[in-house]
């Protein structure tokens, strides 16, 4: 029977096959010779010096312009595409984030780190490309959309008192950008499954394959996100190409569970990994619709310093070893202000299918310490002040010492200059006082025109608006310490505009910290360009360093929330008291009164007065005794 | 109202009918005499009864499950507490003067445990009497011109961020710490403490980053924690010329650390925050303990009496007592225990909830006389120290920017061997544990329990509602005494001239004279208002005395005495003198100004209870019976009989105690003893006060010292 079945399975497999190439060669290649609809899968491995693994997953499907299938795709998700064309967006992006990025230990001068380093929660930008009173009705639209797409209460960045309007300070400096944030959001993997919806093989085929969940969120860091380009342009109502980048960024912690006898026995030598002992998962061969389908693994520039590689003895390395062969080594193109070079190890998936699936691991053989490439500033922002009546924020910008070399290089005839812009955004509850902005540089108080050099402030509107501050800050190169003060009155809110869990404290929205000086890009030499990586040209973008600061939790005012209780209860006793007094007196009559106690004299009867006179006596007896 | 009334009832007409609440207020006013003795006693009563009236703790905030999660602290981590001790105790760390070595280690091994470490470099602080600064927020601190690089102190902070937390809140972890002469009990709470720390770098379950802070204790444990909280909560970012602590070599010495740490970016000289702080727990252990058990003592009071949410000291008492099976302590007036009068107090109170049970099964109210002595001496102490408004431990400094924290100080059994002090830090390792690991789960601030609250054993509490009773009833007779001297004072020259006038001839200048005699009383609202200037400037006094180079505590109290003396003389002959003249028809001058006195009195501590509760009820307990017994001592002699022999006895004797000074002299000879007292103790304390910026020196500057002179002036008053 065995024997007997088994031509068959293959046979069938064989014919599977071969319909799929033919299905996929209809889908790619068209009768009138436009670009086809492609996705590509990648996924990015970089050792971290904290002895972390940071893991990049990066899926890009893009769908060209299409007039002649009308609505239809082949490979790219039909719900982007008609979010793209009902809302006319020109450009998102959709972050979920969960953890905190530490620009200290994996750095934030690469391209890796200033584009997927992100606040926690939910970050949403999108430039749209509709007339400008049409933008906000249009945002709030995508919001509703994408909150039922992603199973996100993304729905709260609909009221205007949420989003806010960046001049220009936003990298994508546009002016019918709209941005918002909600720090609070939780992140969970029902975020993830509508996300991996949007992907051709879900995650039951190719790299997606190894985003097994409970490694997923044992992570350190997590963030998801949808970045939308729609190309071309669209004014005249034709279909525009669109480019969908999903990318996922997770910190994970490399054998967690031995990560105790290893501290204890070896303390500095790097944990040893493979993909199977992080995900618990291994590739079985590419999803079958993917064009590029790599892994990459990435020593960037301390690390390959600290390995003593060079270009000419990449090959031959002592300090680990790879479990896989790489099929090729990219090498990064030498620039004028690094002497080390970042070197890309690249696997290609498509070698390896279900028997003999892909498992790539690292062995460190000795200690190796290094450095990443930081950000010319660490910032770092924190309240200050106690009480419930005023505080004030502080942004404090610290010299990394790393890129002092980069930036002699930069400066022209001595007097150097450092620019870093400031985009801030604060909830309206939080009343920001600008004229309250101190600047300090090297411990000196200065005079906020000498560094400042361009601010825009549009002040927030009670339950309308947020306050935005954008600030382009000069300051010397040879700067040690910076910091920017403002102060603020917490504000007084209504008991139906506290969120639930007031009690905790109010959110402020990180703030971004970019410097537009410096560009992190990795440009690697590649003799062909035929098999050009999605990923790969995405590093080559010129894209600005920034950064995001903590978010900061400020405890407010909370009143007894079991007071619209005690209020109702007070109010109804006084009017109470009030109407019955008002009634009492607008009935009585004075005269009518005295009348009736005259007539009441003459009869002299009843017990009562006669009471009341013998209380009355005793009461002027016992006074007069007093005196 | 009350001489429309009598007008009405001289003119025999059928009375009108008078409101009911009008008629019960005329009815306290005259029957006040009655009504006073009988809210007094009642007042005191219910004090008494508080440790009666005690209800149990519970824990309120649901999200705080403590001791729900099993304890993770393994003989591991203790093995790594143990091993930070005994490098500590390890004479060779001690070779370096500064003690900076130390801190090196304890940085060394924080670092290790990847966590990220910073030093805090400070100078201590002089306190120094601001007079304005009573109420006012924490300031960042003046700049000092005399700071020279002998005298810093260091802490040592080490942070730990929750892996997948948003870093919004942080608990802290304070350890005391004196480097120079450090006992083996700090080095042991700097051993549990690492062995939590080391647990916490390794849970999954954090969801607030963790700061330890090792506070140098050498300018005393308040001051280095104060000015950590100050760093971090209003840093100042300009630098001033003064010499800074980095030109100081020995600072510089600190940070040669980094070169041979493999982890170096974790190191930085720079102050490194956290978020939020969400609650603080300051860990002690103590040397030497004559107890038979291990026992841990919660110290909760902060300045001016603020206690922490009581849900934080439940969930220590929970965990101390149903999870690691230690006895957990309040203070307490330990002078109280042995009194017999309490004793037996206790056992009347007994008896009376056996009757009372006997009667209505139901009703169980009852405690235990031993029960019942032992809360109330908790209950002193509870008042006492709030009252003191002195923070008794570094969790005070906390208070101040609205933190909740307490100090937990464990006593062990004493003895040396290593079984034991494996089983202290395993025990108060997984204690300290289950309070951040139920701190973790708040999602709010502490907000559910009591902030209000008075304690009478670690597990019973008394709550506002309760012991305002107390205070209100013995402060309620005030208003009503008052109003009835008014009205006496008026009425009484009434009848007397309403007699010698004919009734038919009531003319206008009768009414005139009416008005004038109405207004009379503004007489003494001005002497008393007098009084209470010269009680601001007594109050005002100290900061000047102080300013006084090479001063000794007697000397400055003596100065202190006489200038008040001085001041007062001053004031009496520039601004009271003109009111002397009108000496005919002043006979009943002195209930007038009891009567102002009263009410004064009354607006002074209703004032002070709302802002301290426990200096209220203690200044009412002293000062009440004083304002309402007195009278001129010439009238008691003068009447001769018992009752008025009596009062004047109790007046004289309430005149002594009620005078601060000499009520602090007494209060201190019951504690310690008569043997020591000494006059320039009372300088000390009060300069311990304000340099707390207690409102308790306030309250007795401005409210118990004015109407202590006042009632001594009605005491000797010439009528």
């Amino acid at each position: 029977m065995v024997l007997l079945q088994r031509p068959h399975i293959l046979l069938l497999l064989i014919g599977t096959h071969q319909f799929l190439q033919c299905w996929i060669a209809f889908g790619s290649v068209n009768e009138e010779g436009q670009k086809q609809e492609e996705f590509s899968e990648e996924l990015l491995l970089k050792p971290l010096p904290d002895h972390k693994l940071l893991a990049h997953f990066h899926f890009q499907s893009s769908g060209p312009p299409s007039t002649s299938n009308g609505c239809h795709h082949h490979l790219f998700p039909k719900a982007i595409s008609q979010l793209v064309q009902k809302f006319r967006i020109k450009e998102m992006e959709l972050s979920f984030t969960k953890g905190r990025w530490n620009y200290e230990s994996w750095g934030g001068f690469d391209p890796l780190s200033s584009s997927n380093a992100k606040p926690p929660g939910v970050e949403l930008w999108a430039v749209f490309d509709v007339p400008q009173h049409h933008i906000d009705a249009s945002w709030k639209n995508l919001t509703h959309t994408l909150s039922g797409l992603f199973c996100a209460s993304i729905n709260f960045l609909e009221s205007t008192a949420t989003y806010s309007t960046p001049e220009w300070s936003f990298p994508p400096a546009s002016g019918n950008v709209r941005y918002g944030t909600l720090p609070c959001e939780a992140v969970c993997t029902e975020n993830l499954t509508p996300w991996l919806k949007l992907l051709p093989c879900r995650d039951k085929a190719g790299i997606a394959l190894l985003l097994d969940r409970p490694s997923l969120y044992r992570g350190f860091y997590h963030s998801q996100q949808l970045h939308l380009t729609s190309t071309g342009s669209s004014s005249e109502g034709i279909d525009s190409g669109i480019i969908l980048e999903q990318t996922l960024t997770v910190v994970l912690q490399p054998n967690s569970e031995m990560a105790i006898e290893v501290h204890a026995s070896e303390k500095h030598i790097q944990p040893s990994w493979s993909l199977s002992s992080i995900f618990g998962k291994q590739v079985s061969g590419r999803c079958v619709l993917a064009k590029p389908s790599s892994v990459y693994l990435l020593l960037d520039r301390g690390l390959s310093a600290a390995n003593g590689l060079t270009s000419e003895n990449f090959w031959s390395n002592p300090s680990f070893e790879l479990s896989a062969n790489p099929d090729r080594i990219f090498l990064e193109e030498s620039s004028s202000h690094s002497k080390s070079l970042s070197i890309l190890y690249m696997f290609q998936v498509e070698k390896y299918c279900e028997s003999e699936p892909f498992d790539i691991g690292l062995m460190w053989k000795v200690p190796v310490a290094w450095l990443c490439q930081q950000t010319p500033l660490h910032a770092s922002r924190f309240l200050m002040g106690s009480g419930n009546e005023r505080a004030a924020i502080a942004i404090s910008l610290k010299s990394t010492q790393f890129t002092e070399g980069f930036m002699s290089a930069n400066s022209k005839d001595g007097s150097c200059e450092l620019r870093v812009d400031v985009f801030q955004v604060v909830p309206w509850y939080v009343k920001v006082y600008f004229h309250s902005l101190r600047v300090f540089v090297d411990q000196q108080p200065r005079a906020v025109s000498d560094i400042i050099e361009k601010i825009h402030v549009s002040p927030s509107k009670d339950k309308m608006s947020p306050g935005v501050m954008e600030v382009v800050l000069k300051l010397p190169c040879r700067v040690n310490t910076a910091a920017l003060t403002i102060e603020f009155d917490k504000g007084f809110l209504r008991i139906d505009e506290y969120l639930p869990d007031a009690n905790q404290g109010f959110d402020i929205p990180s703030a971004i910290i970019s410097f537009p000086n410096f560009h992190a890009s990795m440009v690697f030499l590649e003799d062909d360009s035929l098999n050009k990586s999605p990923l790969l040209s995405k590093f080559q973008e010129k894209c600005p360093v920034m950064s995001y600061t903590e978010v900061l939790l400020v405890p407010l005012t909370t009143p007894d929330f079991s007071m619209p209780y005690n209020v109702i209860t007070i109010t109804c006793t006084v009017f109470a008291l009030y109407f019955g007094s008002l009634l009492n007196v607008l009935q009585r009559r004075v005269a009518e009164e005295e009348r009736f106690l005259k007539a009441k004299a003459a009869k002299k009867t009843g017990r009562l007065p006669l009471l009341l006179s013998k209380l009355s006596a005793k009461l002027r007896g016992s006074g007069i005794n007093q005196n | 109202m009350a001489e429309t009334k009598e007008k009405s009832l001289s003119d025999e007409k059928p009375k009108p009918r008078v409101r009911p609440i009008v008629r019960l207020g005329i009815f306290l006013i005259s029957h006040s005499f009655h009504f006073s003795v009988v809210c007094c006693t009642a007042g005191v009563l219910a004090l008494f009864l508080l440790p009666v009236l005690a209800k149990n703790t519970y824990i309120s905030e649901n999200a705080l499950m403590p001791g729900s999660a099993s304890p993770m602290l393994s003989n591991q981590h203790v093995s790594d507490g143990n091993r930070l001790v005994k490098d500590l105790t390890n004479p060779n760390s001690k070779s370096s003067e500064t003690g900076i070595e130390s801190h090196k280690i304890i940085a060394q091994y924080m670092l290790d445990l990847g966590a990220e470490v910073s030093f805090h470099k400070f100078h201590p602080q002089m306190n120094q009497f601001h007079p304005l600064h009573f109420f006012s927020s924490p300031d960042s601190g003046k700049i000092q011109e005399n700071y020279s690089c002998s005298s810093y102190g260091i802490n040592t902070v080490g942070i730990i961020r929750a892996p997948h937390g948003d870093g919004k809140e942080a608990i802290v972890l304070v350890t005391p710490y004196n480097a120079l002469k450090s006992g083996f009990g700090e080095a042991l709470s700097l051993g549990i403490a690492y062995s939590v720390f080391s647990l916490l770098t390794q849970v999954t379950w954090l969801a607030k980053d963790i700061i330890w802070l090792v506070a140098d204790s050498q300018y005393g444990e308040y001051a280095a924690v104060a000015a950590w909280l100050r760093e971090y909560q209003t840093p100042k970012f300009s630098s001033l010329s003064t010499p800074n602590a980095e030109m100081c070599p020995d600072v510089n010495n600190l940070f040669e650390l980094k070169g041979h740490s493999i982890s170096g970016s974790k190191f930085s000289n720079s102050f490194r925050r956290a978020g939020t702080m969400a609650s603080a727990l300051v860990l002690k252990v103590r040397d030497q303990n004559e107890q038979f058990e291990d026992t841990i003592s919660i110290y909760a009071e902060a300045s001016n009496g603020q206690m922490p949410n009581l849900d934080l000291i439940n969930v220590v008492n929970y965990l101390a007592v149903h999870r690691q099976g230690l006895r957990v302590n309040v203070e307490k007036l330990w002078s109280l225990l042995n009194s017999s009068w309490l004793k037996s107090l206790g056992e009347i109170f007994e008896s009376l909830a056996k009757v009372a049970k006997s009667l209505y099964p139901k009703w169980k109210f009852g405690i235990p006389a031993t029960e019942y002595v032992e809360g109330t001496a908790t209950l002193a102490s509870s008042l006492y120290y709030q009252a003191l408004g002195v923070p008794t431990g570094p969790h005070g400094a906390f208070r101040d920017y609205q933190v909740d924290a307490i100090t937990l100080e464990i006593s062990p059994k004493f003895s040396l061997d290593k079984v034991w002090r494996n089983d202290i830090l395993l025990r108060g390792g997984r204690l300290i544990e289950g309070v951040i690991r139920s701190v973790n789960n708040l999602l709010e601030k502490f907000h559910q329990s009591f902030f209000l609250y008075l304690l009478t054993s670690p597990s019973k509490f008394v709550s506002v509602g309760v012991y305002m009773i107390a205070f209100a009833l013995l402060i309620a007779p005030l208003p009503m005494v008052a109003a009835s001297l008014y009205v006496d004072a008026n009425s009484s020259s009434n009848c007397s001239k309403g007699d010698s006038s004919t009734p038919s001839a009531i003319t206008d200048t009768d009414e005139h004279s009416i008005a004038i005699r109405s207004w009379r009383w503004l007489n003494s609202a001005k002497l008393v208002f007098i009084v209470h200037l010269w009680g601001a400037i007594v109050s005002l006094l100290p900061y000047f005395i102080s300013q006084i180079p090479d001063c000794s505590p007697t000397t400055s109290f003596m100065i202190w005495v006489l200038l008040s003396i001085l001041s007062l003389l001053t004031l009496n002959s520039v601004l009271a003198s003109p009111l002397a003249c009108a000496k005919a028809t002043q006979e009943k001058e002195w209930a007038l100004v009891k009567s102002v006195t009263i009410s004064s009195v009354f607006i002074g501590l209703g004032l002070m209870s709302v802002i301290n509760f426990a200096t209220a009820e203690i200044g009412a307990l002293l000062m009440v019976p004083m304002c309402l017994l007195a009278q001129p001592l010439k009238l008691d002699v003068r009447a001769g009989t018992l009752r008025s022999f009596c009062r004047m006895i109790c007046n004289l004797v309430l005149g002594h105690i009620a005078f601060p000074p000499a009520a602090f002299f007494l209060l201190k000879g019951m504690l310690d003893g008569f043997g020591n007292a000494n006059v320039g103790d009372f300088w000390m304390w009060v300069e311990s006060l304000w340099a707390w910026n207690s409102a308790t020196y306030l309250f007795i500057g401005m409210v118990q010292l004015p109407c202590w002179v006042l009632c001594i002036s009605i005491l000797f008053h010439t009528c």
